[in-house]
C-alpha cells in the first residue's frame, strides 16, 4: 500500500519533471518536451491500474494551478487550449500501456516498446487529436497534419522508455510492478 | 518557486476557494455556450475587468501568464482568415483567451491547499470505493514534494556527466535518474509504514 502510493506520487512527479525540464525547441516554436516518455514509463513500470493512477495525479495537480503542463502552464483554462485532449488522454494511455505490459509476457523491451507505441502514441492522439480539432475549430484531417511533426519524436521516446524499463527490469526487478 | 498564486492581495484571495472553483465551472459552460463575437467580447472585457481591482503589478503578472497562448492564437486566427470564416475564429480566440484569464485568475489569488481541501472534499464519496481522501491529499503532498527532488537528481546527473565527457549527457542519464527516484521511492514508503502507514 505505502509502496504503491510512494510510486504513483513519484511517477506523477516525473512527468511533471520532464515537462519542464526543456527539450528541443523546433524552428515553429514548438517544444518537444519529454512529458509523453514519462507517460509512456507510467505504464511500462507501474502497470494499467497504479500507472493510469499516476497520469490521472499529474493531470489533476497540473489542472488546480500547479505550472507542471507543457510550457510551465497550469490551471483549468488549459481545458479550453489546444492540449486539452492529450491531457484527457494521459491516464488513458498510461493505463493502455501497462495494459499491454501485463497481458503480454514477452521480453520485456520488446513488449514494453510495442506497449509505448500502441499506448503512448496511438491511444493519446486517439485524445489529443479531437482536442485539438474541437478548442480550435479545425476539421479533424487538419488537426491530424499538425501532430504528425511530433510522430518520429514520440517514436523515439518509445524506444527510450523501453530501454530503461529493461535497464529497471536488471537493475530493480522488485520495482517494476506491471510484472509483479 | 512551485506556485502561480499572486503575492499582490486581491478581493478575490478573500472569496472561498469552493466558490471561486464553482464559478470557474459555470462560467466555462456559458462560454462554450456562446456563438456570438460581440457577446464573447463581452465576456472577455468581464474578465480583463476582473483583474484591475489587483493593480497594475497583478494585471501585469496575470498578461505575462497568457503570452504562451500567441503561437495558439496566430494559427487558429490564420486558419479561420484563409477559410474565410473569420467571425467563428473571432468567437474561438475569444473564448479561449476568456477561458484562461479566468482561471490563471482563480490560480493566482488561490492558496493551492485551499484547492486541495476541496478537492478532499469532494473525493469524500470516493472513500466507499477505497480510495480515501487522506490517501488522495497525502499523495499531492508527495508529488509537490518529489517534483524538485528529482529534478535536483536530474541536475545533479548531468553534472557529474559534463565533469567526466566533453559530449552532452542528454538520454544517457535517464536510467540512472529513474533508478535513484526509484530508490527515493521505496525511502518514503518504508518512511511511512514506520510512521502507522498511509491508510
Amino acid at each position: 500500500m505505502e509502496k504503491n502510493l510512494a510510486y504513483v506520487a513519484l511517477f506523477a512527479a516525473l512527468i511533471a519533471v520532464l515537462t519542464v525540464v526543456p527539450a528541443i525547441t523546433l524552428p515553429s516554436g514548438v517544444p518537444i518536451t519529454a512529458q509523453t516518455l514519462g507517460v509512456m514509463l507510467c505504464g511500462t513500470v507501474l502497470g494499467s491500474r497504479l500507472g493510469g493512477l499516476a497520469a490521472l495525479l499529474y493531470v489533476m495537480l497540473g489542472l488546480i494551478g500547479l505550472p507542471i503542463l507543457a510550457g510551465g502552464s497550469g490551471g483549468f483554462g488549459v481545458l479550453a487550449g489546444p492540449s486539452a485532449g492529450f491531457l484527457i488522454g494521459f491516464p488513458v494511455a498510461a493505463f493502455v500501456t501497462g495494459l499491454i505490459v501485463e497481458k503480454w509476457r514477452v521480453r520485456i523491451g520488446v513488449s514494453a516498446f510495442v506497449a509505448a507505441v500502441v499506448g503512448g502514441i496511438a491511444a493519446l492522439y486517439a485524445f489529443g487529436i479531437p482536442g485539438i480539432s474541437i478548442n480550435a475549430g479545425i476539421p479533424m484531417d487538419k488537426a491530424a497534419l499538425a501532430v504528425t511533426p511530433f510522430l518520429a519524436g514520440d517514436m523515439l521516446k518509445a524506444a527510450l522508455a523501453a530501454l530503461i524499463t529493461q535497464g529497471l527490469a536488471k537493475a530493480r526487478p522488485e520495482a517494476l510492478l506491471s510484472r509483479a | 518557486m512551485l506556485t502561480l498564486v499572486s503575492p499582490v492581495p486581491t478581493p478575490w484571495h478573500r472569496l472561498p476557494a469552493g466558490v471561486k472553483l464553482a464559478a470557474l465551472c459555470l462560467f466555462a459552460l456559458v462560454l462554450f455556450r456562446v456563438r456570438e463575437p460581440w457577446t464573447m467580447a463581452t465576456a472577455l472585457a468581464l474578465v480583463a475587468a476582473a483583474y484591475l481591482p489587483g493593480g497594475r503589478v497583478f494585471a501585469l503578472h496575470g498578461l505575462r501568464l497568457m503570452r504562451l497562448l500567441i503561437p495558439f492564437v496566430v494559427i487558429v486566427g490564420l486558419w479561420h482568415l484563409w477559410t474565410g470564416d473569420t467571425a467563428k475564429g473571432a468567437v474561438i480566440v475569444m473564448r479561449l483567451i476568456a477561458a484562461i484569464a479566468a482561471a490563471n485568475l482563480v490560480t493566482m489569488t488561490t492558496r493551492l491547499s485551499d484547492i486541495v481541501a476541496v478537492i478532499e472534499r469532494l473525493a469524500s464519496p470516493l472513500a466507499r470505493i477505497g480510495l480515501k481522501p487522506r490517501v488522495i491529499a497525502l499523495a499531492v503532498a508527495l508529488v509537490i514534494r518529489f517534483i524538485p527532488v528529482t529534478g535536483e537528481r536530474v541536475a545533479r546527473l548531468r553534472e557529474a556527466w559534463a565533469a567526466r565527457s566533453a559530449r552532452p549527457a542528454g538520454w544517457r542519464v535517464a536510467l540512472p535518474a529513474v533508478l535513484g527516484a526509484i530508490d527515493d521511492a521505496d525511502h518514503v514508503a518504508d518512511a511511512l509504514r514506520a510512521r502507522g502507514g498511509a491508510g
